[in-house]
């Protein structure tokens, strides 16, 4: 279980997040929603140690981040950013063994290249797991970055906006992939995402941020209704049960 | 690009480049040496062949591993001030202590090399606008700027010739007692190799480096005094070489991408033989004068360097 205890950010005179705090359960995945400047990706970043926390704590299975060895973490948690524009030129194979670092530190056993094999059949990406990255798709491109992330085999995967320039057809796939990932696999996944249609229908809890607070957190139901989006997005968000999905409306 | 091709140039080449000079020395004398050709070779011969190698593999990996940590394509020792501020640190030696010895020069060289190098990569984060020509220009800039003060400085104490032979790469005066100082590169470039993953990690940023649980912040240290080192070594032996850290190693990627691991003997050996190329190019051209390594190297480089700068355009990359 990840634990944020009373987390707080400023950049300058202004709080990003202040006071937040949240559990998130293991074994679901977790969407944190919200305007614009919500907070939502400096959260993620706290969590996964890439930025510093001012106040406050967080603790991933009884343990404090602060206290423990990145590379113990990096066992643990992983997290792929929205903007991963590597300028490095790899195979999806190379960018995939890069997963087993943490255990490996570069040598990679037996082991390692199972896990890797696994990873790349994982996300369907035997065919072209010797090309090189600038030569994907952005959609192929996400799914070896998640690909990297399964090879690291770590318990919980935070990423953030994972459908960043994507398509639909895609959208559709990396959130298949995570839901199987998370049914299948048992991983705790956390994402940040802007498309609340997406997070209605994939995951399992929400959390809602403004201004760097938490307005609400719940399941799909208690979240996707229009009294609390309106107070998350200040805006009328009609929304309709379509195939047991909850589908927002909010074009016009 | 292959090995099994660059390996057979590069035993051939330096085969060829003990019997190229103004001495005639051919490869039959071997079995009969007399006296004052045995001391060609080596004083001078074999002495020149070591800094060739040495410093052709040292320095294409000290720009694969500048461009890794930049995350810059063409960021090298001469295009991020490295070496104009190795050449002011010599210039500062020689003017704070007179007799100073090749080891002193080389850490005085060396501190000024990093700090020239820090001080770059902190331009680095600093500016917005990462275009990809747009960084190593601003390096170039940079260097410049150090270089001027150099100049200054060298018209100033009379420094001046000094000043402008290390600004020039000669493989010329190189004989034996002068280039050994050239030997620090060889552990330093087994560290680079040992630790080459981790420059590769590094490569792709910060936070990518953290989550996988890599200390970012002492790998790129790491990197930068392997650079400095080297850069340091290389200009008080041998001079400049321009482009080569440059060209190298991108040549290498566009064929084999960036795992360090994985490519850091093409580059080695694709620099060793280049250098040795253009070194008997210069000594073969208006033999039996030479032209020097920087001017080989410059004019060869700076063409291969253009068709990169045109081709990454029409491959918009």
């Amino acid at each position: 279980m990840v634990e944020v205890k009373n987390v707080s950010k400023k950049y300058g005179n202004k709080h990003v997040v202040e006071n937040v705090s949240i559990q998130i359960a293991k074994g679901k995945i977790t969407s944190f929603i919200g305007p614009n400047g919500a907070g939502k990706s400096t959260l993620l970043s706290m969590i996964s140690r890439l930025i510093s926390k001012d106040s406050g704590q967080i603790v991933i299975d009884g343990h404090d981040i602060t206290q423990t060895k990145s590379n113990d973490l990096a066992k643990k948690i992983s997290i792929l950013k929205q903007s991963n524009d590597i300028s490095v030129r790899l195979t999806i194979r190379e960018l995939v063994s890069f997963g087993r670092f943490p255990y490996s530190q570069g040598r990679l056993t037996k082991e390692d290249w199972k896990y890797v094999d696994e990873a790349i059949a994982y996300m369907r990406l035997e065919d072209i797991q010797d090309k090189y990255l600038d030569q994907l798709s952005g959609g192929q491109r996400q799914r070896a970055y998640i690909a990297m992330v399964l090879a690291q085999d770590t318990e919980y995967i935070l990423l953030d906006e994972p459908l960043n320039n994507l398509d639909m057809k895609h959208s559709v796939q990396i959130m298949k992939v995570l839901r199987k990932m998370v049914d299948e696999l048992g991983k705790t996944i956390i994402i940040v995402i802007h498309d609340i249609n997406f997070a209605s229908c994939y995951s399992d809890f929400i959390v809602a941020l403004k201004d760097g607070k938490v307005v609400k957190e719940g399941t799909i139901d208690e979240i996707i209704n229009t009294p609390t989006l309106q107070e998350i997005y200040d805006m009328e968000i009609q929304v309709e049960t379509i195939n047991q999905n909850k589908i927002c409306i909010y074009f016009n | 690009m292959k090995i099994r091709y660059l390996l057979p140039a590069l035993i051939v080449l330096a085969f060829a480049s003990l019997f190229i000079g103004v001495k005639d020395i051919s490869p039959l004398d071997l079995f009969d040496l007399s006296d004052d050709k045995a001391r060609v070779l080596l004083i001078s011969r074999v002495p020149r062949l070591i800094s060739i190698l040495i410093a052709g593999i040292s320095m294409s990996i000290i720009g694969l591993i500048m461009q890794q940590l930049s995350r810059n394509k063409f960021v090298s020792p001469t295009t991020a001030g490295t070496m104009d501020s190795a050449r002011f640190g010599v210039l500062v030696s020689l003017m704070v202590f007179t007799n100073a010895s090749p080891l002193e020069k080389m850490l005085v060289a060396f501190v000024f090399s990093l700090l020239g190098t820090l001080i770059f990569m902190k331009i680095l984060d600093k500016v917005k606008y990462k275009d990809t020509v747009f960084i190593p220009l601003v390096g170039l800039m940079f260097g410049n700027i150090v270089s001027s003060i150099t100049t200054f400085f060298a018209y100033k104490y009379d420094l001046i010739q000094n000043v402008s032979s290390w600004l020039h790469g000669d493989f010329s005066m190189i004989i034996k007692g002068q280039y050994e100082l050239l030997y620090i590169s060889i552990p330093l470039v087994l560290i680079a190799y040992l630790f080459a993953n981790k420059f590769t990690i590094a490569g792709m940023g910060e936070e990518f480096s953290v989550n996988l649980g890599l200390n970012y912040k002492r790998i790129v240290n790491l990197g930068l005094i392997i650079v400095a080192l080297i850069s340091s070594v290389v200009i008080l032996t041998v001079g400049t070489i321009p482009f080569l850290g440059l060209i190298i190693p991108n040549i290498v990627s566009l064929y084999h991408g960036d795992n360090l691991k994985k490519i850091l003997p093409h580059t080695a050996l694709l620099g060793a033989v280049f250098v040795l190329f253009c070194d008997i190019l210069g000594r073969v051209i208006i033999y039996p004068y030479e032209i020097s390594i920087g001017l080989t190297v410059g004019v060869i480089g700076s063409g291969i360097f253009l068709y990169l700068l045109l081709r990454r355009k029409a491959y918009g990359l």
